[in-house]
């Protein structure tokens, strides 16, 4: 008998002549306490954020390329990581050259395995798109893909985040049920809720564990 | 502070284990100083209890409704898996999950694996058994790391070296790793960032465990802060979770509170920096992430508790630590002394089904059952219920055939005899009344020395009369009073 | 939550069950039993009576059965459940006559409010007197403000205390809720607080004798935060606290002591003074 079969067999012996519990899930539960006016969402996000040292800015949908430009310049960076192949990596790369900037721009356009040892160690920042933010706990959600991979958001010491303020929800499980999560997952889903941080010796918060030591929200006004 | 005991040469009794803990005075501060802080936060991330209380409701009937078809889960969770690309495995013992771990890595001709915060490879103590096979395992929470670094433990499941102080650690970097001391936990953090990040780059595999695994989606969550666990996940070749096979929950929204019970349990926070939910491996024309995927779905005890109903209830665990947090046991004696994996009220509970009460025998009764950790479960495991019922089973002799694992470890034939003897003074009022009248009469004869109860109080002296001899004459007073003033 | 569905296997998948609904109390009643408890009985005997003294005052006749001895909790929870059963079942014959029955002791209350049912599961026909024993026991504190509804001029001179609760009857009984409202009451009493109010003194009957080294932690800790909150003294409303506390503090040659509730209160409402 393989182990497989051998716990299934015991799990359902220890089940007989029972009916399966019925689904009492109450979605007012996880809903209700946590409901806020639309103009309070993104006061709500930014202050949970900043709690845990998250750098939040609101800026017109158009000035992001110049804004991260700035973020860069002011810590002294010199370059940035990107994905080539969305929208908004195009935006960045034609405000790059129409501004001239300094920080050299790396695409992310092959295998992590061809420059692994780079983007561990040479990257210092990346900027990447989220697919909303949750006013509940100061969350973002990004589906990394094939076009922005997982790691961009991981592995530099400064993440950079563009959020549409119309696609900050008030909770995780509104935002599930309208972008129908469960319909199919991609590889890896994410919330992020700050820069990394450990409070293991002592209980004393530090940031910058093993991901990003800044996290940076750019919120973009679309409407 | 140098006093300290090494893990390995601890007492080997539950008791013995406690009276060397409770000598070090460093250790019980920072586990005093911890807890009192968990307390807090956790409350300070409650503020409402209605809401709590309604989330704690919901989580456990979520929990309930998962184990009541989790036969049926676990096989919709390996078919959603399946599809999605990950490989399966089902393991009975920890030497089967041992195996399949190591037979993965062996296929890769693997020599180096990081591994993320998992409690189920420390059930399988993976790192000591893939180290006797050449393969290095080295743990990339920074508390883990650090108790491996000093070859512990261990001792809390969250903060797995929160006995220790930053002079502790910074005296281990320094000693293990060659750096400057330092009492800046921000500088020792960052010698764990840049030691461990090499290894993350490096590894072959990546090891980590699972909060929830969701049937309807066949997706892995995890939830950390450190970002260790996505590095452990993303950044090798091969990603390898192991998990018990209690975590499959039924649908993806059932995580939403969850989640949240989780994260504000554990830590008083609203949520986790990172919650990752993996659903498959890189796929063709994905850029990153491991291009293999294995689970590995470890049983190790758990199909016992879960043929008993009362003891199912332990398979509601979604190890917080909150019950620790607010243990005053725990609090005092820190985690080590419980010698198991999973200390604290909950490894009371749960150790037994995996190593047998005979390992354990002093488990159920090192609890004054107080209650505080049934108070704060957010899956309301009626703890203190299930410790008097492992109690029962641990005091039963062979012929009665105990429920748990070696049960009857503490079965004694002159204890029973004891309480049988009570059962008789108890159940017949001419005997107890004649024992009052014996022990209020010759109260002063108590012996100075009443064994463990005279190592912390002085021997308590029956009253002279009785409340059954002092109420009798006080009611027969008031009586006549009353009689006596109606005629 | 509503319970929508009940299903009857015995190894059905339980749920928690729900949370107790607010107690409806009665009217005050004419004639109470007390149930004094073993550990008063035998160490505690002049609160017992102090706890009749008061239940008078409130014009209530008060019996005390002879025959009763112990709730049978000690067995129950070292895991001795026959012994535990067969003890219970004396105590519960003895109390089937449909009077209240009053509790000096929050977690001998609980005994029969909450785990009688634990302990008779098997047992159909009994679990129904355990019930009706359920619904009318009330613990001592309770019982005086919701049913006695006491309204008390306080005789005693100004002081501070400090009421420590026990674990089982705060969470079963409400006690510490019932026990500051009536301290409360007493103009010239001032509850101060202590450090770790709410954490067990480490008694738990037998646990103190098996675990005497992590009992003796927490009771050592237990008798420094009540020293140190400033009180005068300490009362409780549970016997087996009380014999753990005064027990450490007179090995320990402190001259603090804790004192039963019910004697503290008839001290304050009597103006009896008692050296």
């Amino acid at each position: 008998m393989s182990a497989r079969s051998n716990i299934l067999n015991k799990l359902r012996a220890g089940l007989a002549g029972t009916t399966p519990r019925p689904d009492e899930f109450d979605e007012g539960l996880v809903t209700r306490p946590w409901q806020y006016a639309p103009e309070d969402r993104i006061t709500r996000l930014r202050s949970l954020m900043e709690a845990v040292q998250t750098e939040v800015h609101q800026l017109p949908a158009a000035q992001w390329p110049e804004k991260v430009l700035a973020l860069l310049q002011e810590r002294g960076l010199n370059n940035l990581l990107y994905a080539p192949g969305t929208a908004h990596g195009q935006v960045l790369v034609n405000y790059w050259q129409q501004a001239g900037a300094k920080p050299e721009l790396l695409a992310y356009d092959r295998p992590v395995d061809d420059w692994k040892e780079e983007l561990f160690w040479r990257v210092q920042a990346s900027v990447t798109s989220t697919v909303g933010g949750i006013a509940a706990t100061g969350s973002l959600a990004l589906w990394p893909d094939r076009h922005e991979p997982r790691l961009m958001s991981l592995l530099p010491p400064l993440h950079i985040a563009l959020l549409n303020a119309s696609e900050i929800e008030d909770n995780l499980y509104t935002m599930m049920q309208k972008q129908n999560w469960s319909a199919g997952m991609p590889t890896n889903l994410l919330l992020v809720s700050g820069p990394s941080k450990t409070a293991d010796i002592e209980q004393v918060l530090a940031y910058g564990a093993h991901g990003p030591k800044e996290l940076v929200v750019l919120i973009l006004e679309d409407r | 502070m140098n006093q300290r005991i090494p893990v390995t040469e601890l007492s080997d009794t539950f008791r013995g284990r406690a009276k060397e803990a409770l000598a070090d005075d460093q250790l019980r501060t920072n586990f005093r100083v911890a807890m009192d802080s968990l307390m807090q936060k956790r409350a300070d991330a409650f503020p409402d209890e209605e809401e709590r209380e309604g989330l704690r409701e919901l989580g456990n009937r979520i929990k309930a409704r998962a184990l009541s078809r989790l036969p049926d889960l676990l096989e919709q969770l390996e078919a959603k898996l399946t599809e999605n690309g990950v490989n399966v495995h089902w393991a009975e013992t920890t030497a089967e999950a041992n195996r399949i771990v190591h037979s993965i890595i062996e296929s890769k001709q693997g020599s180096q694996v990081v591994k993320g915060k998992s409690m189920v490879s420390e059930e399988m103590e993976m790192n000591d058994y893939l180290a006797e096979r050449d393969i290095e395992c080295l743990e990339s929470d920074m508390g883990e790391y650090i108790v491996q670094l000093d070859g512990e433990k261990p001792s809390h499941i969250i903060m797995p070296a929160i006995h220790k102080n930053r002079y502790q650690v910074s005296k281990l970097f320094h000693d293990k790793l060659g750096v400057e001391e330092t009492d800046d936990v921000n500088k020792l953090i960052r010698i764990g960032r840049e030691t461990l990040r090499q290894k993350f780059m490096e590894a072959d595999v990546g090891v980590s465990g699972v909060n929830f695994a969701i049937a309807e989606t066949g997706t892995l969550l995890l939830v950390e802060n450190e970002g260790n666990g996505r590095m452990s996940t993303t950044a090798p070749p091969v990603h390898v979770a192991v998990t018990g096979i209690e975590k499959v929950v039924e649908n993806l929204r059932d995580v939403v509170p969850l989640v949240s019970l989780l994260t504000r349990s554990a830590l008083g926070q609203p949520i986790t920096t990172y919650v990752n939910m993996i659903s498959g491996p890189r796929k063709p024309d994905e850029l990153d992430g491991p291009e293999e995927v294995h689970l590995v779905l470890l049983d190790n005890g758990r199909t016992g508790a879960f043929a008993d109903a009362q003891m199912r209830q332990t398979l509601n665990c979604i190890r917080c630590g909150a019950c620790m947090n607010h243990c005053p046991v725990y609090t005092r004696v820190g985690g080590h002394t419980y010698g198991e994996v999973y200390p604290g009220p909950i490894g009371k509970i749960v150790t037994p089904h995996m190593v047998g009460l005979k390992q354990v025998p002093d488990h159920p009764s090192a609890s004054s059952l107080c209650g505080a950790c049934g108070d704060v479960c957010p899956v309301k495991i009626p703890i203190p219920e299930l410790l008097q019922r492992l109690r029962q089973e641990n005091v039963k002799s062979p012929a009665e055939q105990p429920k748990v694992k070696d049960g009857g470890a503490k079965y004694s034939a002159r204890e029973r005899a004891v309480w049988r003897f009570w059962r008789t003074l108890n159940t017949r009022p001419g005997l107890y009344r004649l024992f009052l009248w014996g022990a209020t009469r010759f109260g002063k004869l108590t012996p100075k020395n009443l064994g463990p109860w005279t190592e912390n109080h002085t021997a308590p002296v029956p009253a002279r009369r009785s409340l059954h001899d002092l109420a009798k004459a006080h009611l027969a007073r008031a009586e006549s009073q009353h009689t006596g003033g109606q005629s | 939550m509503t319970d929508l569905f009940y299903d009857a296997a015995p190894n059905a998948t339980r749920v928690a069950p729900e949370r107790p609904k607010p107690r409806h109390y009665p009217d005050k009643p004419a004639e109470v039993i007390l149930f004094g408890t073993c550990v008063m009985d035998l160490f505690f005997p002049e609160a017992g009576l102090d706890a009749i003294r008061l239940l008078e005052r409130e014009g209530l006749k008060v019996h005390y059965p002879q025959a009763q001895s112990c709730c049978g909790q000690p067995a129950w929870t070292s895991g001795y459940v026959d012994e535990a059963l067969e003890v219970a079942r004396a105590q519960l014959a003895l109390l089937d006559n449909g009077l209240p029955v009053v509790v000096p002791s929050g977690s001998c209350a609980g005994m029969f409010r909450q785990h009688y049912r634990e302990v008779f599961a098997d047992e159909p026909d009994t679990l129904k007197r355990v019930e009706s024993l359920a619904e009318r026991t009330f613990e001592l504190t309770e019982f005086l403000l919701h049913v006695c509804k006491v309204q008390w001029q306080d005789l005693g001179p100004p002081t501070q205390i400090a009421l420590h609760t026990s674990c089982s009857a705060r969470r079963e009984m409400n006690t510490h809720l019932h026990a500051r409202e009536l301290l409360a009451g007493l103009d010239n009493v001032e509850r101060l607080d202590h450090d770790h109010e709410s954490e067990c003194c480490g008694f738990g009957g037998t646990f103190s004798v098996r675990m005497p080294e992590v009992s003796g932690a927490m009771v050592l800790d237990k008798t420094r935060s009540l020293r140190e909150s400033g009180a005068a003294e300490m009362v409780t409303a549970d016997g087996g606290c009380l014999l753990n506390i005064n027990g450490s503090l007179a090995k320990q040659k402190q001259a603090f002591r804790g004192r039963h509730l019910a004697s503290f209160l008839w001290e304050r409402v009597s103006g009896e003074v008692r050296s």
